[in-house]
């Protein structure tokens, strides 16, 4: 932020009517300073209380939800509070599928990166006309719509679809890979591959290549200087590039409901599930609060580190 | 972190504590009233039915609005439990909603549903007597059956051959490797739970009843390892496409509910390519119920409702669209031959005789869940 | 050698090759899909010759009516609200120095952070318990078109204030400073100055509000009730009941609304050139 400057430096409001400028100086400045801070405030209000009142109060409603009971028939009692749900969570079955919805969100983050750095190096370094043309075409499957996105390829891989018959017709035989975990992968690659190109261009893109030229001067060869100056030049869009691509495919509901088929039990399907087939409200909380507690955790830690830009 | 921001969150934990504690129960009693006052034919209101999908003939539902001149709010829901969840929730207005057997065992003991007021529903006399005071809901205070059916297997002819089935199939076809690996990555399942496990019960010899009356958590563990052991064969677990993946040639042995095939047959025209068996090992009888929740306002159009479809050519009318067998005795003389003469549809006496209806899980129901995860890898 | 690449070289050429790649897989699957949403034959894989039928199909549809009328409302009041709330946050933790604004600063992530479904979960039981409290001093609510609003607005606050704060930080504060100088109100001197600078923020925060409002599936299907089905949960309805042409004749129609809404965007900010500053907004870069 280029805001570094106290309020009180800045320059007073109001000005005070022809005359009394001199006189009370030194009780404008300071009121000035209050309105100043009572104006930040107000601002900042309504965004303050929706907030709270929509993700900080509820993040406690569903922790007391969390240590409820389940009646036999199912429905949550808010009385007898226990840790059951918390311990239900270091079943095999539990810590298998948080591990498997972790590879899965990891090799999703990892082949994007992969994938997106060179992309976005070579868009950067287009001339100046080049590179918005071909920004504006990353832009327009960042903006379509991510189911539709994601249906595309259930319809790709679909048995009766364009692959299958053109496999079928080729002789090849049929290749199944709709309803596998391969399925997840592609779609969530598909649908988070932008959120990872467009930090990454953002950082490349404003790199000072000086500090590059500089490097190539005093003979390091293409590869050093790209891992000694290019590389940690770049590190905040490779970290917000991963957050921004780690976060939704760890929880991803929509994209293993429709090309795991079911059959690929994620985390965000599981929590789901607690909710509409199991009728384990306190689990569910459960597992919610342990999700949020970790993102929680990366932010503060985000925060602490002093690192500016996410 | 400051004094003032601790002292903050404790005031909202202390917030959310009590709003937790608030409320609740919602006056039943209220609703007991005034279902207890409505008269035949009366409505109070725009009615707001929560139903399964393609469960109804649309034709019904607007001659239903037209001769009463209400507004049907019609919503679809894909189980049992996701529609319990809705109610359960409270936030959302349903005056009528269709739960399963067990569902309506649930539902009462959670105190979820309103009295019936069967004066109010004339059309209540044509149920027929096997569908009164069921053992879900042993006084018949709380449902009246809408629709009942089985669950078993659809497959396509061919592979019927290829199994030598035609004349004795068995769930052997999707649980025993032998004979289901010829078919691998071209069977589904219900994705449910109770039915998933039921059919594993069923191939494994249990009855399902007294696994569940007895709280048998071993057999419903071995039929979760089978479940398990067949889930590489699986092309996927579906609740609701079953029929259309079968005549679309995604799958060639699908697991589901009978009239959904028969949907699926007719409108694909595939009557000749398809068959939907009972196995000999017997399957699952369900009846879908229609119940007023607690979340009703329109208490009288509910029971307005009911009557109407209970009435003998609606019930029929209904039955001719959905495939389903109709528990609406007086109705039988309206229903096509094709659908009575259906031995998949209206079973004989001896294959009825292998058919159980699942009970309420209890304590157990978690233990499905559980397996049924687990299983799906 | 200004990049450190040299033009022509085997690096850059297997770079330029990655970049075809990837744009391929952008593209193949949504030319696809547009392509076989003509095709006249029911099968999907199967080219039968041209037609519109799905179309005419989907536009007879009330039930697609009504969901994109229901979607559209949403849309509309969720970002008209956050925002004005996200750019009033963005001003005052840009701008100010106040009691809690690095509570409000920490809030703002919450929404990007949280996965969907746990904020869906959230949103639920936050319904449930507060009707359930309403409801004990009689009034009936009932989740609808407005907890769906009223979610949306949740989570699109943080986003639209990221962009903005984004833009605020690009700004070149000389000129607000010439403004006060000149006898400028706060008020005046916000609405001359810093609003026109940072209205392409702002309305990239707003596109960027509609299209995770029209996107969003999971929160809604959570806290929607009878009759307020929108567009995203009935196509997901729809979608997991298999293929179908219609789907596909319904999926172009939605892409080319969206590449619609992009291309109006891109030309209102005074052309393309401003895409690559989008794009660092976007990413709060």
């Amino acid at each position: 932020m280029t805001s570094t400057l106290a309020p009180e430096d800045e320059a007073p409001e109001e000005r005070p009517p022809e005359g009394t400028e001199v006189i009370a100086h030194e009780g404008l400045e300071a009121r000035a300073a209050i309105a100043e801070r009572r104006r930040g405030f107000f601002l900042g209000l309504p965004a303050m209380v929706y907030l709270t009142l929509l993700f900080v109060f509820p993040f406690f409603i569903v922790g007391v939800y969390s240590f409820a009971t389940r009646s036999a028939t199912g429905s949550t009692r808010l009385s007898d509070w226990n840790i059951d749900s918390y311990v239900k969570l270091f079943d095999p079955l539990v810590v298998g599928i948080v591990w498997r919805s972790f590879w899965i969100a990891l090799l999703t983050t990892v082949i994007c990166l992969v994938v997106a750095y060179p992309f976005a190096y070579y868009i950067a370094t287009r001339s100046r006309a080049t590179r918005n043309v071909l920004l504006v075409f990353v832009m327009i499957p960042f903006w379509s719509n991510f189911l539709i996105r994601t249906y595309a390829w259930r319809f790709l891989l679909g048995s009766d679809g364009p692959i299958a018959q053109a496999s079928e017709a080729l002789g090849l035989g049929t290749i199944r890979v709709l309803f596998t975990p391969v399925a997840v992968a592609i779609g969530l690659i598909y649908g988070f591959l932008p959120f990872m190109i467009l930090p990454l261009y953002a950082a490349i893109e404003r790199m000072d290549w000086r500090l590059v030229e500089a490097a190539r001067d005093l003979y390091a060869d293409g590869w050093t200087a790209f891992r000694k100056v290019t590389l940690p030049l770049t590190k905040s869009g490779i970290l917000a590039g991963s957050l921004l691509v780690f976060v939704p495919s760890f929880g991803a509901y929509v994209t293993p409901e429709i090309l795991g088929g079911a059959k690929t039990v994620m985390l965000g399907s599981y929590v789901v599930r607690q909710f509409q087939q199991a009728r384990n409200w306190p689990f569910g909380s459960a597992l919610s609060i342990v999700i949020m507690v970790i993102m929680l955790a990366a932010l503060v830690a985000r925060q602490r580190g002093g690192a500016k830009e996410l | 972190m400051k004094a003032r921001s601790w002292r903050a969150l404790a005031a909202l934990l202390a917030l959310s504590l009590v709003a937790a504690a608030c409320g609740g129960d919602a006056g039943d009693g209220d609703l007991n009233a005034q279902a207890a006052a409505c008269e035949p034919g009366q409505v109070d209101g725009d009615l707001s039915f929560y139903n399964w999908a393609e469960y109804i003939d649309p034709d019904l539902v607007t001659a239903f609005e037209e001769q009463y001149g209400i507004n049907v709010e019609y919503t679809e829901y894909e189980s049992n439990e996701s529609m319990l969840a809705q109610v359960e929730a409270g936030g959302a207005v349903y005056d009528l909603v269709v739960p399963s057997d067990y569902m309506v065992d649930t539902m009462r003991q959670e105190n979820l549903l309103v009295e019936i007021n069967r004066d109010a529903v004339p059309n209540a006399v044509n149920v027929g007597a096997p569908f009164e005071n069921p053992p879900y809901d042993p006084e018949g205070k709380f449902s009246l059956p809408y629709q009942w059916g089985t669950t078993g297997i659809g497959v396509s002819y061919t592979a019927l051959e290829e199994l030598g089935m035609e004349d004795a199939p068995s769930w052997a076809m999707i649980f025993d490797p032998d004979m289901s690996s010829a078919f691998s990555g071209r069977i589904s399942m219900l994705d449910d739970a109770p039915e998933a496990i039921s059919a594993a019960l069923k191939y494994l010899g249990y009855s399902i009843v007294d696994v569940i009356e007895s709280q048998n958590e071993a057999a419903v563990e071995e039929a979760g390892a089978l479940l398990k052991a067949t889930n590489e064969r699986l092309a996927k677990y579906d609740s609701v496409n079953f029929g259309d993946d079968l005549v679309n040639g995604e799958v060639d042995i699908a697991h589901g509910w009978s009239g959904g095939f028969f949907l699926s047959f007719d409108e694909a025209d595939a009557w000749e390519d398809y068959a939907y068996v009972i196995p000999v090992e017997g399957g699952v009888r369900w009846v879908d119920n229609m119940s007023i929740p607690t979340t009703a306002v329109a208490v009288c159009s509910a029971h307005t409702m009911m009557d109407f479809l209970l009435d003998a050519e609606r019930g029929a009318q209904l039955t001719n669209w959905t495939f389903y067998a109709s528990p609406n005795e007086a109705a039988t003389p309206f229903i096509t031959e094709d659908i009575i003469g259906d031995p998949a549809i209206y079973p004989p006496p001896e294959v009825e005789a292998n058919l159980e209806l699942i009970p309420n899980q209890g304590e157990l129901a978690l233990v499905f869940q559980d397996q049924f995860t687990q299983a799906k890898g | 050698m200004r990049f450190g690449i040299r033009p022509g070289s085997t690096l850059e050429r297997a770079m330029a090759g990655n970049a075809w790649f990837v744009y391929a897989f952008f593209y193949a699957p949504i030319i696809t899909l547009v392509i076989f949403s003509f095709n006249a034959s029911s099968r999907v894989g199967i080219w039968g010759g041209l037609s519109t039928t799905w179309y005419a199909n989907i536009f007879r549809n009330p039930e697609v009516w009504d969901a994109l009328k229901n979607s559209l409302v949403v849309a509309a009041v969720s970002t008209v609200v956050s925002t004005i709330i996200g750019t009033a946050a963005a001003l005052a933790i840009d701008r100010y120095r106040f009691r809690g604004d690095r509570a409000l600063d920490g809030i703002l992530y919450l929404p990007i952070i949280i996965p969907d479904v746990t904020m869906a979960v959230m949103m639920l039981l936050f319904f449930a318990r507060i009707f359930a409290f309403v409801d004990s001093f009689g009034p009936r609510l009932s989740l609808g078109l407005g907890t769906i609003a009223l979610s949306h607005i949740a989570f699109n606050i943080s986003f639209v204030a990221v962009v903005v704060r984004a833009r605020l930080g690009q700004l070149d504060r000389s000129l607000e400073e010439a403004a006060r100088d000149l006898y400028a109100g706060p008020w005046e001197t916000f609405r001359r100055v810093t609003l026109p600078l940072i209205m392409p923020g702002v309305l990239g925060g707003a596109l960027l509000a509609l299209t995770l409002s029209l996107d969003d599936v999971v929160v809604t299907a959570f806290v929607a009730g009878p009759g307020s089905t929108t567009l995203p949960v009935y196509v997901f309805g729809l979608v997991r009941r298999g293929v179908s042409p219609e789907i596909n004749a319904l999926s172009t129609v939605m892409l080319v609304a969206s590449i619609a809404l992009v291309a109006g965007s891109l030309l209102v900010q005074r052309g393309p050139g401003r895409t690559s500053e989008l794009a660092h907004e976007i990413t709060h870069e």
